[in-house]
């Protein structure tokens, strides 16, 4: 049989088929669902006016209360707007502008920074347990931080412990990513025991630190461990503000490729993503947010983890949507999470810390269970 | 015509395994070409070549006449279009939303040519009904269906698939490679791993047949597809016989003998 007497019947076979079925490009009248969920830029908005509102909120509660009022006229006069009303306790004007504000801004700025650097590090790991603090990176910043307190580093002057933190936050981060690799592929298991490798070796190291610290650098060591906003002043959130706008807008511009790679990295290599490229710029960027915020807030657990698993229950996985809006969520979160540690208790301030660890663990608990139900099994 | 995928005396080697030796072949705009051979033979190692994963230890891969390897990422992804054996997806993706990532490529300039890309590819995948399913909710017949609907979304000129037919239905089998068929006749390269060597005969143009690592036989299945052969090369009895309907091969094993375990 020649190869012209085979040709034939195929074509009339699939002739016949093609007759049932449309042509690839001429059912472009499908109408699709959109691109983006309609939702997401309400949602945004939404997020953006909850930062605003918790703000004010706020920044008007505490041993002097001021009334929502009060705050906008305190903020707008800065602008040289006269709205609100103006405050009559004396000194609200400085308590506000040079207590409250610098505080409620690292705390935004640091809930965005370790909401994107969580979502990030779930798209990057292609895992949706990933998050700084589960898998050490924030211990191992503090690791460096205390080892800089205990030894009297002085180097960079006042920066010199902030700087050791981030340097420990971007060696660990780089230190876990290499070694919960294998084959081109990070498995859930290998990544969360890797975490528990490096929270164990940094927290050995932290309790060496104490061990030859002084009492007052014990007292210090203890704002590492347990995370804390108190004592901020505006020259931290001066150098902690451009970190974190870089490295938000930096992951923004990732976005596409991140959904590209929740393909696998053969196939995200095939729609023109360069893989190699994409990972080393997300990890620098989780590198960079983490460890800017462990700097000037000691540990603040658990926020990557919960603030963009909320996310995306609401607006689905895009990253697109979901990296800007887990910097907004993340920045409402911990600043509603800073009020609360501040109010909770009377006349005391409680570590933030510990608070986003008391309810951020459970719920990693609940995400393994769930994440172990869905793929049957670690196996 | 002119090739458009081409390899030259092409060897990979993993550590002291050779895994592919010397293999040369064309992938011509207009044809289907099937590759087939028993497990391990090199085929999905053949196809990452092909598809520039993996480098060649040596020997030389060419698109257009350019050397893959000096291609960039993106560009090469406005080429050439590939469909991996297992599609998975991290998180919840819907369906139409995975087929839109076909389109990355081409950079979003044309929403338009985009929408009509993507619901074209759906259509004719018989998944438009899925569109706004979630991608891990689906069955393992499904998941192909949209993987090979995302592949068709990239309109690439070349098209390299890894049987793309396995977790399919009948019908289904039939549909995507009519589709590929499709593909074909518009000119664009078609390379496809196959083990249904009727299905193959029935669609491909030319069949590749590769064992260990090496291609012992290119050319029209008729010609390639015989018997001693096919018999020599997956270490069973194979008989080919025709189809009376249609003047077409078809393949089965020899039932009622003991399988030979070497």
């Amino acid at each position: 049989m020649t190869s012209s007497t085979q040709r034939a019947p195929i074509e009339a076979t699939s002739g016949a088929i093609e007759a049932r079925l449309p042509e690839v490009t001429a059912a472009g009248t499908a109408v699709l669902p959109p691109s983006r969920p309609a939702r997401a830029v309400t949602a945004i908005v939404a997020l953006a006016v909850a930062v605003v509102a918790v703000a004010v909120v706020s920044a008007g509660t505490g041993q002097m209360h001021l009334s929502p009022a009060e705050v906008i006229h305190v903020f707008a006069a800065k602008l040289g707007w006269n709205i609100g009303t103006a405050p009559t306790a004396p000194n609200a004007e400085a308590v506000l502008m040079s207590i409250r504000l610098p505080r409620l801004a690292l705390a935004a700025l640091a809930g965005a920074a370790l909401a994107t650097a969580g979502a990030l590090m779930q798209g990057v790991f292609r895992n949706p347990l990933a998050e700084p603090g589960v898998i050490g990176v924030s211990s191992g910043a503090a690791a460096a931080a205390c080892g800089g307190i205990t030894l009297g580093a002085a180097a960079l002057g006042p920066w010199t412990i902030a700087a050791l933190a981030f340097a420990g936050g971007v060696g660990t981060t780089f230190l876990v990513y290499g070694l919960s690799r294998a084959g081109g592929r990070t498995e859930v298991v290998t990544l969360v025991l890797t975490g528990v490798a490096v929270n164990a070796v940094a927290g050995a190291a932290i309790a060496l630190f104490v061990f030859m610290a002084d009492s007052s650098a014990r007292e210090e060591i203890i704002f590492w461990q347990l995370g804390s906003l108190n004592g901020t002043r505006w020259p931290y959130v001066a150098v902690a503000a451009p970190i974190v706008l870089v490295g938000v807008g930096g992951a923004m511009a990732l976005g596409r490729q991140l959904d590209l790679l929740t393909l696998g990295e053969r196939s995200a290599r095939h729609l023109g993503v360069d893989v190699e490229r994409l990972r080393i710029v997300a990890i620098v960027l989780v590198a960079l947010l983490t460890a800017a915020a462990v700097a000037f807030c000691g540990i603040i657990a658990f926020v990557g983890l919960v603030v963009p698993h909320l996310i995306r229950m609401v607006l689905g996985p895009g990253h697109r949507v979901l990296l800007p809006a887990s910097a907004l969520g993340g920045a409402v979160l911990l600043m509603a999470a800073d009020l609360a540690a501040r109010t909770a208790v009377a006349y005391a301030d409680l570590p933030i810390g510990m608070l986003t660890s008391l309810v951020g663990g459970p719920f990693f608990f609940y995400l393994l269970r769930r994440t172990r139900r869905q793929s049957g099994g670690w196996g | 015509m002119a090739a458009l995928l081409q390899t030259r005396a092409v060897e990979y080697s993993v550590g002291q395994a050779q895994i592919l030796r010397g293999i040369d072949l064309t992938v011509r705009p207009g044809e289907i070409l099937a590759v087939a051979g028993p497990n391990g033979a090199g085929k999905s190692t053949l196809l990452a070549v092909l598809a520039g994963d993996l480098r060649p230890t040596c020997g030389q891969v060419t698109l257009d006449g350019q050397p893959l390897h000096g291609i960039g990422v993106k560009e090469l992804a406005r080429k050439r279009a590939v469909m991996l054996q297992e599609a998975h997806v991290s998180f919840p993706f819907s369906v139409v939303d995975v087929v839109r990532m076909g389109r990355a490529p081409w950079g979003g300039r044309d929403p338009d040519a985009d929408d009509a890309a993507v619901a074209g590819a759906l259509g004719a995948t018989d998944t438009l009904g899925l569109a706004g399913r979630i991608f891990q909710t689906l069955s393992g017949g499904e998941k192909a269906r949209v993987g090979f609907a995302r592949m068709l979304a990239q309109e690439a000129d070349v098209l390299l698939l890894d049987e793309p037919t396995a977790a399919l239905d009948i019908r289904h089998q039939e549909l995507v490679m009519s589709l590929a068929r499709q593909q074909a006749d518009r000119g664009r390269a078609v390379l496809t791993v196959l083990h249904d060597l009727s299905l193959a005969a029935a669609w491909a143009d030319r069949l590749a047949l590769i064992g260990a690592g090496r291609l012992v036989g290119i050319g029209p299945v008729v010609e390639v597809a015989t018997p001693e052969r096919l018999s020599e090369l997956y270490q069973h009895p194979i008989r080919v016989g025709l189809d009376p309907a249609t003047g077409l091969p078809t393949v089965a094993p020899r039932r009622g003998i003991a399988v030979c375990v070497a």
